[in-house]
């Protein structure tokens, strides 16, 4: 497979360049029409005053500060449940795959209105009835406008499919029961095993359950807007409304953004961590 | 051979038996291990002497590597115990147990080149990395990889994988080193090679080891003796040259090279059976089905005659050529098939459709009941 796409026949390169470049068109036309309306003021020429306007205004800082926080929080929280319920799993319980993989899947199908729905209720039931419990001070603390948990906890499982079948890919594609046997007749302890031996060869699969949950968080609307919180999205969806040249240019931006994000994240994954025995000089 | 020494040294015992370089015996006691509703050891009773290879033999699904897994502390018995050197170790952890695997399947690190892999053991017991380095690097070379140590396994070829899996093995210098059909997914020459090495450094390191396959000629060439198992049980424990030519059991008979079955009467005393019209002395105990019963005479091909006779009540339906042998394939007068080896250098070769007459040597036969 690989020496195929490597070698195209000549037949059938005109026909790659041909997808390529519809979809590089489908892509690139809008993201270019995007950038020429916010540089290009009528009647001045080029004018890159919308970026720059973007740093003076208020909110901005704050939120992109505060989705990156989030996104930091549901990526930990999902590995953290993830990692150790997948491997799990596969060693001990493979006859419920299919039960895990559907209660994963379930987010997906439950419309976001309805999800933020359920949680509104229960945050407004909360604390009438739980008053004079301790309990009491937890509604209040998950709800701390500056970092508000209960966004983490919603973000971990709606992020929950893609990380899910994410890691699964990943551990597809290793034999983890041999990787860990074989570790522990060498002498590692079960979790040793696990650390050293089954989690180095996740390393794609973390990353890439890391991405989606990092693109999620940072694209997700719906949900902080309606329980009253102000995360990067949306501050974009505020500002918009009264300027609109700057608004597209914060899209633009938040888009840079998130693919540096996740150039950042790719090089740190792809980085081969230097082996102790053999690779110190 | 200074390296060699060093990986084989653990310190000398005081009342150690003088066994090979201190090797282990192991013992498997009355090992029982139900899944559900399959048992896959049925109270398997086996001994390995200290410093022998001993080949796990039998067809699939009797329980080979459960019994294998269970030595290496992955799996735990429902009852029995298991014994190294004495000591009861059936609830000792696998990473304490002191036992080197190799796998079916590849096993070796992807993330490790061959030399971490190698060194994993050693990592893990905080050996220091000098130290690591070169103990790693002399298993390299024992194994004949000296030069790939920087090799991750997905550049390596399947018998260098399970090769670099074995020094992986070796590398925390374990008291029994235990083989899950290693070369099977290998092909016939590697195979051939491989297996004459692990032989080698099994005998140089003196190591008690475990070899289990279902490949009969594997076992037979590289064991010091082979147990067959079936269906969770020990069928018989003997030298490769013992099992060939005294199977205790029919099974045995079979399933160890291959035996064709010769309808026979068994005469009155019980200690000669009348077969293709001869009378012969029954090897062993026969039968206890009683007088003038039918019973099958069990023949390996290399001890059959096959002469070409107009009035022989045999019927030649195939020949295959083995090399040195011809292997014809007989069908007697009542429709059972025989097997047959005939030197490939003679002339009376029979063809196919031509009537033969077969003949048995002077020697005792194995008697087995009547197959139905
Ligand atoms: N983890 C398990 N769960 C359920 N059944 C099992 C398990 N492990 C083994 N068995 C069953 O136990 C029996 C013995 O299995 P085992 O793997 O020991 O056979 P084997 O002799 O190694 O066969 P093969 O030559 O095919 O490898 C089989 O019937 C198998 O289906
Ligand atoms: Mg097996």
């Amino acid at each position: 497979m690989a020496r195929l796409t490597a070698r195209p026949t000549p037949a059938t390169a005109p026909w790659r360049a041909l997808v390529l470049a519809a979809a590089a068109l489908y892509f690139l036309v809008p993201l270019a029409a995007s950038v020429v309306f916010t540089v290009d003021v009528p009647g001045r020429g080029v004018d890159l005053g919308a970026y720059t306007r973007i740093l003076d205004t208020e909110g901005f800082l704050p939120s992109l500060l505060l989705s990156l926080e989030l996104a930091a929080a549901t990526i930990a929280v999902v590995l953290l449940l993830l990692v150790p319920a997948a491997v799990a799993l596969r060693l001990t319980a493979p006859k419920l795959r299919p039960v895990v993989e559907v209660v994963c899947a379930a987010p997906l199908v439950v419309p976001p209105i309805a999800f933020v729905a359920g949680i509104g209720t229960v945050l407004k039931w909360g604390p009438e009835h739980l008053s004079r419990t301790p309990l009491f001070q937890t509604f209040v603390a998950v709800q701390n406008p500056d970092f508000p948990v209960v966004l983490v906890l919603a973000y971990a499982v709606m992020a929950l499919p893609f990380a899910y079948r994410a890691l699964d890919a990943g551990l597809r594609a290793i034999d983890v029961r041999t990787l860990v046997e074989a570790a522990r007749s060498c002498g590692a302890s079960l979790p040793q095993a696990l650390l050293r031996a089954v989690l180095p060869n996740l390393r794609g699969a973390l990353l890439s359950a890391s991405f989606l949950t990092l693109a999620l968080v940072l694209g997700e609307f719906t949900t902080a807007q309606l329980l009253g919180f102000r995360p990067f999205a949306v501050w974009i969806v505020n500002i918009s409304g009264s300027q609109a040249q700057m608004s597209v240019a914060v899209s633009v931006m938040s888009l840079l953004v998130t693919w540096l994000l996740l150039l950042v994240l790719a090089g740190f994954g792809s980085r081969r961590t230097p082996s102790s025995t053999s690779d110190r000089k | 051979m200074t390296p060699l020494m060093s990986l084989t040294a653990p310190a000398p015992d005081a009342n150690a038996a003088p066994g090979p370089a201190d090797a282990a015996t192991v013992e498997l006691r009355g090992l029982r291990r139900a899944f559900g509703t399959t048992t896959a050891l049925d109270g398997l009773d086996l001994t390995v002497r200290p410093g022998e290879l001993l080949a796990l033999l039998g067809p699939s699904g009797c329980g080979k590597t459960t019994a294998l897994r269970m030595l290496a502390g992955f799996e735990h018995p429902d009852s029995g115990e298991i014994l190294v050197d004495g000591k009861d170790v059936t609830t000792v952890p696998a990473h304490r147990r002191d036992a080197g695997m190799v796998f079916q399947s590849y096993s070796l690190f992807p993330h490790l080149n061959a030399l971490d892999n190698v060194a994993f053991g050693l990592r893990m017991r905080r050996v220091r990395t000098a130290e690591r380095r070169a103990r790693a690097a002399e298993l390299l070379e024992l194994v004949g990889l000296a030069d790939k140590g920087d090799r991750f396994p997905h550049q390596l070829s399947g018998g260098q994988q399970q090769r670099i899996a074995l020094a992986r093995a070796l590398a925390l210098r374990p008291r029994v080193l235990l083989l899950d059909e290693p070369l099977s997914a290998l092909d016939a020459k590697v195979r051939l090679t491989l297996r004459e090495e692990i032989r080698r450094l099994q005998q140089e390191l003196g190591i008690t080891t475990l070899f289990v396959t279902h490949d009969q000629e594997e076992a037979l060439s590289m064991a010091d003796r082979v147990a067959v198992m079936r269906a969770g049980r020990l069928e018989q424990c003997a030298a490769p040259a013992e099992l060939y030519a005294r199977p205790a059991t029919a099974f045995v008979a079979e399933f160890v090279g291959t035996m064709s079955r010769v309808p026979g009467r068994l005469l009155a005393s019980g200690a000669t059976v009348e077969v293709l019209g001869r009378r012969l002395p029954v090897d062993g105990t026969p039968p206890s089905t009683g007088d003038g019963a039918d019973v099958d005479v069990l023949v390996r091909p290399e001890s059959l005659g096959v002469t070409v006779d107009r009035a022989g009540e045999g019927r030649v339906l195939g020949t295959s050529f083995l090399g040195a042998t011809v292997r014809v394939s007989v069908a007697l007068a009542d429709g059972t098939l025989v097997k047959a080896d005939v030197p490939a250098h003679d002339a009376g070769r029979p063809a196919v459709g031509e009537p033969v007459r077969l003949t048995l040597p002077d020697r005792p036969v194995l008697v087995a009941p009547r197959a139905t």
